[in-house]
């Protein structure tokens, strides 16, 4: 294995309003070598990503590429260096065709500097059959499915010159063949020299694959080295950075009676088949890989989405929820997994998002009485330990987890029977995250009926009674007590061994 | 579905068909080549605003001051004319495309520096412009014997059997077309408009793309302000008022997305047609031309509703037997 | 920041500091900078009568800026209001011509606007189109059938009493307009800052999805709204009609724009979330007095309308200039 880095990062710092995202990170990156970086949600991974292909510029450090101290003004420069990456979120164009998509911004210029459609169409076909991706280059982008439009997205990254190739959770969104055909990819791009940053939750594939590791926490770099040099525990040490099982709170589990019941739920497209019960007291989890269906399938219990089949009941009797007002007004309330954007409304102060659904209580008629909303909404935040400056602060200036408790602090002061979570602790640091877990723990030891949508399986495994399994729209798998175990989990999710399920 | 994508223009076509042959079964003058030369040249100045105004949509911006900057620029050409007949028409026509470029620059620049919403901008600069007018001229009109006839006559001298206006019409259409499909410019419209986020990772400067949009629709109207000047041989404070929604309504039936990033030259071009013929035709099938404002109006509903169908988007597809089906 | 979790207070300024940090204050400061350079700039300026005619310059469109200062900070916008008020005075002239009477002008007025408010309504927020464009081609639609009802003729059959509502007069100075857009400025008022309704105004307006997640029927908000608009475009029809006495197909033409300036100008966020009634009232004031100041200097009035546009892009690009300067 070569030891000199193709690239070199040394003491980037990265500070946004109110957060330092990155502080002194140091990262190498070697030629024919996968390099995996692993952290939990909100390290400072995707920092570093923009940071490497020239969207963000850190506020202090350096980057070296063969030795050779660059910096990048846009992200062309990045792209000028050889550093391509495949994101996470599609940052594609649907209008446009998959060639144009693969070639926009370095596109074959023919005569008078005009796009060359035909050489570009030429070269598509070439790198699509490179990867073995079955696509015709004409095709416009809005008509492929996920899985194709991630062979576009790798493709793009192959049609410049690579020298460094970032994956950002490739495998999130694939089926078991695509990740293997993936994998034959790397292998491929590893042999041709490529320096691969790969970066990813999945410790198996981890292990599989990478030859050397980084690990984030918190903005900081915490240990890297050869993969063979370190054990599975001791990397999740680094990441967590203490004991995973003492995270947890203590819970006594006395379960009530049952309080929502779903039957025979069904969606065209999104899932179907879905069947299952809540009980008073109760932390129900819901695992499955990111894209099975599970966000999908709360935001149609929560009547944002309307179900094409299936029955809903609460307390036995069968409910029509046509909207989310409905949802609300039978004590079914979502915090959403995307806070930005479904959870808390910036611009609002912290008082007002926390009452907004609560305003039929809080005032007379419809007419508001702005001392009984102070109160209520005192109420939560201090219940939640909420860190603000006062009640009228704008939500949009807390971080990610006082966010996160102003909208659980919302739905809280509404006196729900059922509270579904999506991916609750997302993106919040470790002691917001405890907090949340401890709360979810009061919660359920109050007798509100708790759902639990998360891809962490240490966070299934500590804090739920029994965790139902989605994978692509379905239920695969509902494991408790014995059954529960983090193997359970993987296999159901990913679809390997499965009875009657065999991989897609 | 690309060729959903391209029935949008069949359609258009389909429906001029149509309409032309409908009108035609009653009065066969209407479809008689010189007729329908004649309303190529009336629909010329809508066809080049629109051109301009294509690209500034597809950035997800829009430009309402197209029609006051043609009416400005076109005054000034005039008054030009009137107070130095010997200026050449080669003069005057670089002279109207760089004073509406400039005109088109300041809404570009608002837009791309201060990150106005375009709608206020050119809300704000359409009076603005029109204000001008008035200042500049006093109120006063220029009329057609103050203006020198090569001024007057270079939009309607024929070349080819078409006048020049409707070559200079075609000719735009043409590079338009070009410059769409076949320049990274063209292309970074569709990924401004498309996904302004995914066009920084590709590279892409998403004001400057937005500037350059402003500045070639400001270029078109200037253009278009001394041709309209010129082939009505008068100037005055409310020549093409509201001929701004005009624009609009052509680029939004021939299919160009309000929200952005997608629609084509072809399709603009055949919307601006289908208003063209629809005006031409109203006065010959012995309608009152004040129908015109409400069925242009009526059209952009429809168009509006059914741009929205046809990119209404689809839910994500999980189930692994909806994307086989699908 | 880190106060603690034990006790968060309600507030982070006192009302005064609060007071002092509103746009509205600014504006109020600039109406009364406006009010003295005009009683100095014209002997006519401080004559109660004088200004009491000077009222009638903003009072028409100050109506449909109120409903419009709702629609905008939920985040749609309405262009068709000028024409509205094209139709439902084209309607009232044909009432008014077979002979109808004051009370069935005022419903045929003010039901026009109603139906054209759903129509847009209707396309906005039942099929999910962009109000910018419907309105748009609404505009277009709306006037495009007064010209077709009209053409180049006049309506003005009015029945005497129907002068009332733009020519009459409350109590001394004060005219029967002036004393509804109080009514109204007060109504509108309420509706926004003190109601649940206005609430969910804010809310949908800073995040329509935020506001659909936390149990706000969002679709039906937004369908008032526009309901309103269309409302308000049907009283300043009524208003209007009555003031001239006659109806042409071009009556209110481009008040779109003027009523859009005023809402931005009284500190209305264009992209929504944000704004007042009492800034959109000073506004209003505000405009009408630069119009009346500047026709006691006769100011012709398309000379004006440079001054409006410049205002309505500077009121936005001088905050954002100032915060470039001091980065």
């Amino acid at each position: 294995m070569p030891d000199t880095p193709v690239l070199r990062l040394t003491g980037i710092t990265k500070t946004f309003p109110g957060v330092r995202a990155l502080s002194e990170v140091s990262l190498d990156l070697y030629p024919g070598t996968v390099t995996a970086l692993v952290g939990e949600n909100g390290a400072g991974k995707s920092t570093i990503v923009k940071i490497l292909t020239g969207i963000y510029r850190p506020d202090a450090g350096s980057l070296h590429i063969d030795g050779r101290e660059t910096r990048f003004a846009s992200a062309q420069d990045a792209t000028r260096a050889g550093i391509t990456a495949i994101h996470q979120e599609t940052v594609l164009f649907d209008e446009l065709t998959v060639a144009e998509n693969i070639f926009l911004g370095h596109a074959p210029r023919g005569r008078w500097g005009l796009i060359d459609w035909p050489e570009m169409r030429r070269r598509a076909v070439q790198i699509l059959a490179r990867i073995d991706a079955p696509l015709d280059p004409s095709t416009p982008l809005r008509d492929l499915g996920i899985a194709s439009k991630h062979l576009v997205a790798i493709a793009r990254a192959l049609s410049v010159e690579a020298r460094v190739v970032i994956m950002d959770e490739p495998t999130a969104a694939l089926s078991q063949k695509e990740i293997e055909e993936l994998y034959t990819l790397i292998a491929r791009l590893k042999s041709e020299g490529r320096a691969i940053l790969f970066i990813s939750h999945k410790f198996d594939e981890i292990f599989r694959i990478a030859d050397r590791y980084a690990v984030f926490r918190d903005g900081a770099e915490v240990g890297a080295g050869m993969i063979d040099d370190i054990s599975e525990n001791d990397l999740v040490r680094l990441m967590v950075g203490r004991d995973m099982d003492r995270i947890f709170p203590q819970r006594s589990r006395s379960l009530g009676d049952e309080v929502l019941r779903v039957d025979g739920f069904a969606h065209p497209t999104e899932f179907d088949g879905i069947s299952f019960s809540l009980r008073r007291g109760e932390i129900l989890g819901v695992y499955g890989l990111v894209g099975a269906g599970r966000s999908e399938l709360m935001q149609a219990l929560f009547g944002i989405t309307r179900p094409s089949a299936g029955t809903l009941r609460i307390d036995g009797r069968p409910i029509r929820v046509r909207a989310p007002a409905d949802a609300v007004a039978h004590g079914i309330v979502y915090v959403p997994e995307d806070r930005g954007r479904q959870g808390a409304i910036a611009g609002l102060p912290i008082y007002q998002n926390v009452t907004l659904p609560s305003l039929e209580r809080t005032g007379w008629h419809g007419i508001l009485r702005p001392r009984r909303e102070f109160d209520l909404a005192r109420t939560y935040a201090e219940r939640l330990e909420l860190r603000a400056a006062a009640l009228d602060q704008d939500v949009g200036t807390l971080s990610g987890g006082n966010q996160q408790k102003v909208v659980i602090a919302k739905w809280l002061a509404t006196e729900p029977r059922v509270i579904a979570l999506d991916e609750p602790t997302k993106g919040i640091d470790i002691g917001s995250k405890a907090a949340v877990h401890a709360f979810m723990a009061d919660l359920a030891a109050e007798g509100l009926a708790v759902i639990m949508v998360s891809s962490e399986i240490p966070e299934i495994m500590g804090m739920s009674d029994r965790a139902l399994v989605m994978r692509q729209g379905l239920i695969v798998a509902e494991l408790a007590g014995e059954a529960l175990t983090p193997e359970a989990l993987v296999r159901a999710a990913a679809g390997i061994g499965a009875p009657g399920e065999a991989a897609a | 579905m690309s060729a959903a994508l391209r029935s949008r223009e069949a359609l258009l076509v389909a429906v001029i068909a149509l309409l032309l042959a409908v009108i035609a079964s009653r009065f066969p003058g209407f479809v008689a080549p010189s007729n329908l030369s004649a309303v190529l040249y009336d629909t010329a100045p809508l066809i080049l605003l629109a051109l301009g105004q294509t690209a500034v949509i597809l950035t997800r911006c829009i430009d309402l001051s197209v029609a006051a900057n043609l009416a400005l620029t076109g005054m000034l050409c005039a008054m030009l004319n009137a107070a130095a007949p010997g200026v050449p028409v080669v003069a005057i026509l670089v002279l109207a495309a760089g004073m509406g470029a400039v005109l088109g620059a300041i809404n570009g620049i608002l837009v791309w520096k201060l990150t106005i919403p375009p709608i206020v901008v050119t809300l704000g600069t359409m009076t603005v412009y029109r204000g001008l007018i008035f200042v500049v001229s006093d109120g006063a009109w220029v009329n057609a014997h103050e203006m020198s006839a090569a001024f007057t006559g270079f939009p309607r001298q024929a070349v080819l059997g078409l006048p020049v206006l409707s070559w200079i019409a075609l000719a735009a259409a043409a590079l338009a077309l070009v410059a769409i499909v076949r320049t990274p410019l063209g292309r970074a419209l569709y990924a401004v408009g498309g996904n302004p986020s995914a066009a920084v990772y590709a590279g892409i400067d998403v004001g400057r793309t937005q500037f350059l949009a402003f500045v070639l629709s400001g270029t078109l109207a200037g253009l278009t302000g001394y041709l309209w000047v010129a082939r009505y041989a008068v100037a005055y404070v409310d020549i093409a008022a509201g001929f701004e929604l005009e624009v609009v309504a052509a680029c939004v039936i021939g299919g160009i997305s309000i929200a952005g990033g997608a629609g084509t030259v072809v399709g603009t071009l055949l919307g601006a047609l289908f208003l063209g013929i629809v005006k031409n035709a109203l006065p010959v099938v012995g309608v009152s031309p004040f129908w015109q404002l409400a069925i242009s109006g009526a059209a952009i509903v429809v168009a509006v509703a059914f741009n929205a169908r046809a990119q209404r988007r689809r839910g994500r597809i999980i189930l692994r037997r909806a994307e086989a089906g699908s | 920041m880190s106060v603690g979790a034990r006790h968060i207070p309600d507030r982070m300024h006192s009302p005064a500091a609060r007071l002092l940090r509103r746009w509205e204050t600014l504006l109020l400061a600039v109406a009364i900078g406006i009010f003295i350079a005009n009683s100095l700039a014209s002997p006519y300026f401080l004559n109660a009568w004088n200004l009491s005619d000077a009222t009638f310059n903003f009072t028409e469109k100050a109506m449909i800026a109120f409903a419009m200062a709702l629609l905008i900070i939920a985040g749609e916008i309405d262009l068709s209001v000028a024409a509205i008020v094209a139709l439902a005075s084209t309607a009232m002239g044909a009432a008014a011509e077979a002979g109808a009477g004051v009370p069935v002008l005022v419903l045929v007025g003010l039901g026009t606007g109603l139906i054209c408010g759903a129509i847009n309504g209707v396309l906005v927020t039942g099929l999910g189109l962009p109000s910018i464009v419907v309105t748009i081609g609404t505009m277009s639609l709306f006037r495009g059938i007064a010209y077709i009802v009209l053409g180049d003729q006049v309506y003005k059959a009015y029945p005497p009493e129907f002068a009332v509502f733009g020519q009459g007069y409350v109590w001394w100075v004060i005219s029967v307009e002036l004393a509804l857009f109080a009514v109204l400025a007060v109504i509108y008022g309420v509706l926004l800052h003190r109601t649940s309704f206005g609430r969910a105004v804010y809310a949908i307006g800073n995040n329509p999805t935020g506001a659909l997640f936390s149990g706000i029927r969002v679709a039906r908000v937004k369908f008032v709204l526009f309901l309103l608009t269309g409302l308000m475009s049907g009283v300043a029809a009524v208003c209007l009609t009555s003031r001239l006495g006659s109806t042409r197909p071009s009556i209110a033409f481009a008040w779109e724009l003027e009523v859009v300036t005023m809402v931005v100008l009284g500190g209305v966020n264009i992209l929504g979330g944000s704004g007042s009634i009492p800034g959109v009232v000073l506004a209003a004031v505000v405009l009408g007095l630069v119009t009346f100041g500047l026709g006691l200097l006769n100011v012709p009035g398309i000379v004006m309308s440079i001054f409006v546009g410049l205002l309505l892009i500077g009121v936005i690009a001088l905050p954002r200039l100032w915060a470039m300067g001091r980065r």
